[in-house]
C-alpha cells in the first residue's frame, strides 16, 4: 500500500519525503485547489524543485486541481493543468468532469487521479469516470462503511486509494454547500471551506464566541478548549438542546483497519493536511510508515503501538479520533 | 414562457400526505413534477410503483413527469434500487449520482442532471450532453453572473442543454453517511425508527444566540435554514434564457407559492411589500454572495 502524503509548502514536502512518503500531494497557489489558505501552497519554481527533491529519491508527486471552474475561472484551471503537465507530475488529481475530459484529451500519457471532490461512491459511478476519461485511480469520500469499501474495492475498474488520517470531512465531499451558504465560498468553488477571513472571535460575558460569516458557530466557557470553526463542527441548538449536532472536532484515524484495507487491495492510504505545518507532515508520515512497514512485513499479525495511536491523537483536533464512516455505530 | 417544474419533496412525508399533495398538484399552474425519493434509502413507505401511480395520474392531467434518483448512492442495495428507477421504461430520469448518469448513459436514455451533478463550466456540459443529458439544474451555489457566462459558453459551444435554476424552497446543501435527525433523538442510523417522518419539513438548527434557523436537518441531508425565493428574478431568468425555474415542495403554502411565480413568468407580480420585508426568503447565491443572505433588506434603509 502506498503512502500518500500533504505538502503544503516545499518544507512539507521534502520533511514527508524524508520520512518515508511514497508519494507527495500539492497545488498551486490559487483557487484551482481544495486548499486555498494564505502563504500556502506552491509557485511554478517551488514545485519544480520539489518534484525534483522526491523524483531523486524514487517518489512520486500528484497535483490536486480538484475545485470547480467556472466560465470566468476556465483558462486558469486549464492552464493549472498545462502547468502540472510542463512540470512532469506523475498524477492530476481532479474532480471537474470538464477539466476531466480536457486533461484526457491534451494529456492521454499523463495518469488522472478522481478526487475525493469527485464524489464516487459506487462502482457504477467509478465506471462512468473510468470509462469517459481512463482515469487510473479514485479517492473514496469518507462517507463509506468498511462493508461498502469491501463491495467497491471487489468490483472496482480502477486503484483506490481511502483516507487515512487527519481531518474528517463528514458531508460527500464535492457535494457539500454549507460553507457558501454562509460565506459565499466553498470547496468547490474557491477551495476553501469555512474560510478564515470569515471568521471572527469576541470574548464577551457568556464566554468566548467564534463566528461564519456572521453565524455563532461556537462558545466556550472559561478553560474550554478552542477550536477552528469549521462550521459542521459547532455546537448549535436542535429541538431546544445545545449539543454538537452535525460533529464533534475530531479527527479520523484508521490506523486499526490497516489490516482488512491491505487484504481488500486498497491501493493507497492518503494523509489529509496540507495546511499542516512541515512537522505535523513529518511526524504523521513517520508513524503510518513505521505502520505500512511493519504490515507489509507480516499482515496477520499487526496491531498499532500504543505510542504511534498516542501521538496521532495529541495532533488531532479536539485531540480525539474516529474510524468515521468506516465503522457502523459512527452513523 | 419560463417552465415552472416542482421538484422531489426532500421530507419523509406519510403516504397519505404525498397523495395529497400530488392530487392538488395536478391542479396547478406547472409543466413539470419530479418525483421519487432523493435523501434516504431507508425511507420505503412509498415504493417505486407508487411513484409510478402518482405519476399516471399527474401525466394524465397533462403534466410532464420526470423520476428523480437517490443522490448519495452507498450500497450495493441503493444501486439495486437505482437501477429499477433507471429502467422504468416509461418516465425520463434525474440522475442526482454519477451512477445514475452511467446507468442511463449505457442504455442510451435521455436524462435530466440534477442539481448535485456539479455542472459549472460549458465543458462539463459537453461531457453530460455527449452522454445523454438533455437538461440540467444548476449548481444551488452557483450566482447570476456566473450562470449567464455559462449559459453564453454553452451557447458558444452549440450544445442544447436547456436550464433549470433552483428558484424556491429549502436548498439541498450536503449530504452525510451520518443521519442527524437521528443523531438527535440518540437513535443509531440503521434503527432509525424513521424519526424524520415526525418532521415534515425538517428539524431546525439553530445558532445559540438567535432564533433564526440556520440550516434544517433532514435526516443525512443538510438543506438551508431560510428558504431561498427569486420570484422577483424571474424576470431577469427569463431574459438570461434560463428554461425553467424549480419549486422545491414545502409542507405548507406551496399552491401560495406556485401562484406567485406563475404571475411572475407572465410578468403580473406585484412589487414587494414594504412591510412584509421580514417574510422575504433568501437569495445571496443568486446575487454571488453568501447564499443565507437576503439582499432585499440590505437594500432596506435600517
Amino acid at each position: 500500500m502506498e503512502l500518500v502524503c500533504p505538502a503544503g509548502n516545499l518544507p512539507a514536502l521534502k520533511r514527508a519525503v524524508d520520512e518515508g512518503a511514497d508519494a507527495v500531494y500539492f497545488g498551486f497557489q490559487n483557487a484551482t485547489n481544495a486548499r486555498q489558505f494564505a502563504g500556502l501552497n506552491f509557485t511554478d519554481h517551488r514545485a519544480r524543485e520539489g518534484i525534483a527533491y522526491a523524483h531523486a529519491r524514487g517518489r512520486r508527486v500528484f497535483c490536486a486541481i480538484n475545485t470547480y471552474p467556472q466560465p470566468e475561472g476556465w483558462a486558469q484551471w486549464t492552464q493549472a493543468v498545462d502547468d502540472a503537465a510542463a512540470l512532469g507530475v506523475d498524477a492530476l488529481i481532479l474532480a471537474d468532469t470538464g477539466l476531466l475530459d480536457y486533461a484526457a484529451t491534451r494529456y492521454p500519457d499523463l495518469p488522472r487521479h478522481l478526487s475525493v471532490q469527485g464524489s464516487a461512491t459506487s462502482h457504477e459511478a467509478l465506471r462512468f469516470y473510468h470509462d469517459r476519461f481512463a482515469i487510473k485511480r479514485a479517492v473514496l469520500p469518507r462517507v463509506l462503511s468498511m462493508t461498502q469499501v469491501r463491495d467497491l474495492a471487489r468490483q472496482s475498474p480502477v486503484e483506490l486509494e481511502v483516507f487515512a488520517f487527519g481531518s474528517l470531512c463528514i458531508m460527500a465531499e464535492g457535494r457539500c454547500y454549507l460553507s457558501s451558504y454562509l460565506t459565499g465560498e466553498s470547496p468547490n468553488t474557491r477551495g476553501v471551506c469555512s474560510p478564515a477571513s470569515h471568521v471572527r472571535w469576541e470574548t464577551t460575558p457568556e464566554g468566548l464566541e467564534s463566528r461564519l460569516g456572521g453565524v455563532l458557530i461556537d462558545r466556550y466557557a472559561e478553560g474550554e478548549r478552542a477550536g477552528y470553526p469549521t462550521l459542521c463542527k459547532g455546537r448549535f441548538e436542535v429541538d431546544g438542546e445545545t449539543y454538537h449536532a452535525i460533529e464533534e472536532p475530531t479527527s479520523l484515524n484508521t490506523l486499526d483497519l490497516l489490516p482488512e484495507l491491505h487484504a481488500l487491495g486498497i491501493s493507497a492510504v492518503k494523509i489529509e493536511g496540507r495546511q499542516r505545518s512541515p512537522a505535523y507532515v513529518a511526524t504523521v508520515a513517520g508513524i503510518w510508515r513505521q505502520a505500512l512497514d511493519r504490515l507489509e512485513k507480516a499482515p496477520e499479525r499487526f496491531h498499532p503501538e500504543p505510542a504511534w495511536q498516542a501521538n496521532l491523537s495529541e495532533l488531532s483536533e479536539g485531540a480525539t479520533t474516529t474510524l468515521g464512516a468506516y465503522e457502523r455505530r459512527w452513523k | 414562457m419560463l417552465e415552472l417544474t416542482l421538484g422531489p419533496v426532500a421530507f419523509y412525508w406519510t403516504r397519505d400526505r404525498y397523495a395529497d399533495f400530488y392530487a392538488q398538484a395536478g391542479e396547478w399552474p406547472i409543466e413539470t413534477v419530479y418525483l421519487g425519493e432523493t435523501v434516504c434509502s431507508r425511507r420505503r413507505d412509498m415504493k417505486l410503483d407508487d411513484w409510478r401511480d402518482i405519476a399516471r395520474s399527474l401525466t394524465e392531467r397533462g403534466k410532464r413527469v420526470v423520476l428523480s434518483s437517490q443522490t448519495l448512492i452507498e450500497s450495493e442495495a441503493d444501486l439495486r434500487g437505482l437501477r429499477k428507477v433507471c429502467d422504468n421504461g416509461d418516465f425520463m430520469v434525474e440522475a442526482n449520482d454519477h451512477s445514475a448518469v452511467r446507468l442511463l448513459a449505457d442504455a442510451g436514455v435521455p436524462f435530466v442532471a440534477g442539481p448535485a451533478i456539479n455542472l459549472y463550466n460549458a465543458a462539463a456540459l459537453g461531457v453530460m450532453a455527449k452522454a445523454g443529458m438533455q437538461r440540467w439544474v444548476m449548481p444551488v451555489e452557483m450566482a447570476r453572473d456566473a450562470l449567464a457566462n455559462l449559459l453564453t459558453a454553452r451557447d458558444a459551444a452549440g450544445l442544447d442543454a436547456p436550464c433549470e435554476v433552483f428558484a424556491y424552497g429549502h436548498l439541498p446543501l450536503a449530504w452525510s453517511a451520518r443521519c442527524f435527525t437521528a443523531r438527535r433523538h440518540g437513535l443509531p442510523k440503521d434503527r432509525c425508527q424513521f424519526v424524520c417522518q415526525q418532521y415534515p419539513e425538517g428539524l431546525p438548527l439553530c445558532a445559540q444566540d438567535a432564533p433564526d434557523e440556520v440550516f434544517t436537518l433532514n435526516g443525512i441531508q443538510t438543506l438551508s435554514g431560510a428558504c431561498q425565493d427569486l420570484r422577483h428574478e424571474v424576470p431577469e431568468m427569463q431574459r438570461m434564457g434560463v428554461a425553467a425555474a424549480r419549486l422545491s415542495p414545502r409542507a405548507e403554502g406551496m399552491s401560495e407559492v406556485v401562484a406567485a411565480f406563475d404571475r411572475a413568468r407572465r410578468g403580473e407580480l406585484a412589487e414587494r411589500d414594504p412591510l412584509a420585508l421580514t417574510e422575504v426568503g433568501c437569495d445571496g447565491y443568486w446575487h454571488g454572495q453568501a447564499g443565507m443572505k437576503r439582499t432585499a433588506l440590505q437594500a432596506t434603509p435600517t
